[in-house]
């Protein structure tokens, strides 16, 4: 690996870039799925900032919270595609989130 | 340009179209499929930033599990073409509301960079995140959230697995509608054996 020279400054804002594209993908798409993809999309653009933080101080506190965060989204994605799957058997069979308003049925 | 510029230019692209492809594709498959591309991308970002223990979680969690996660709850809930662009169609307030939400952020990240000179070039130490050295903090500083996380691990199998099972009310309906059939078959069998003894 080569002395770096890519400012910090270019990986904050390719993750700002990322996080606005997965957040207006979660306002956007009406399909449970890829809403869930888009939050995915903005966890890993926190996720690389944090890195480059930790890379920017030689510290790497940042990288155990990214291994967090990788366990979290784990078990976010578990239980959320598993109630996905829930409320598509037992409604309309549909991914709409629109379709989703009302907690017990 | 270094060889590492190049590198970040090359994947930063790659991760920005291929998000803008995850949000804007229609069918669901498209979308996981790009998103295995684009986690890929970042886990390369992860590299240049010195951190290849995350590169290799990144590839064997994201890429790995999650997205085959996705793909497969995809294929079991694969609804029909009419019904994925209806499911796509956007809301009106809200591509104002995005693009509008867009600038701000991205305003608000200028501005930050503006006012923190002392950060626009990458630090002189270099931390390799190795797995010995990621595993050492992990098991030193942050124990107790490591434990943590193990926990949470096994709520979120119970919690999957439940959810998961096939629903016991619906099973519950079906055994009692076959047990009526099967009492309502017997009924008949026994009216038409005394009719036929009469």
């Amino acid at each position: 690996m080569p002395e770096a020279v890519t400012p910090l400054n270019q990986y904050t804002v390719l993750s700002a870039v990322l996080f606005i594209i997965g957040a207006y993908g979660v306002l956007r798409n009406r399909n449970t799925l890829v809403v869930y993809m888009s939050i995915e999309l903005m966890l890993n653009a926190v996720n690389l900032s944090l890195v480059a933080f930790s890379r920017q101080w030689g510290q790497l506190d940042g990288q155990a919270m990214v291994f967090f965060v990788m366990t979290v989204a784990a078990a976010e994605v578990a239980v959320g595609l598993g109630l996905i799957v829930a409320i598509f058997r037992n409604r309309e069979h549909t991914v709409d989130v629109d379709s989703m308003n009302v907690m017990k049925w | 340009m270094t060889a590492q510029a190049v590198v970040f230019y090359l994947f930063a692209f790659i991760a920005v179209f291929t998000a803008v492809m995850v949000v804007s594709r229609d069918n669901p498959v498209h979308s996981a499929l790009w998103l295995i591309v684009n986690l890929i991308s970042i886990a390369v970002l992860y590299y240049t930033l010195n951190a290849p223990f995350l590169m290799a979680a990144q590839l064997i969690v994201y890429a790995g599990a999650i997205v085959v996660l996705f793909v497969f709850v995809v294929m079991m809930l694969s609804s029909g073409v009419e019904e994925r662009s209806r499911a796509n169609r956007p809301i009106g307030w809200v591509r104002p509301l995005g693009i509008a939400l867009t600038l701000l952020f991205l305003l608000a990240v200028l501005v930050a960079i503006r006012v923190a000179p002392d950060t626009a070039l990458l630090g002189t130490v270099v931390t390799e995140g190795t797995p010995f050295a990621v595993g050492r903090i992990l098991f030193r500083n942050y124990l107790l959230p490591f434990e943590a996380t193990s926990i949470l691990l096994l709520a979120a199998l119970v919690g999957a697995m439940y959810l998961g099972r096939h629903g016991d009310t619906g099973e519950e309906e079906e055994d009692a509608l076959e047990a009526e059939e099967a009492d309502a078959a017997a009924q008949a069998l026994t009216e038409s054996r005394e009719e036929l003894h009469a």
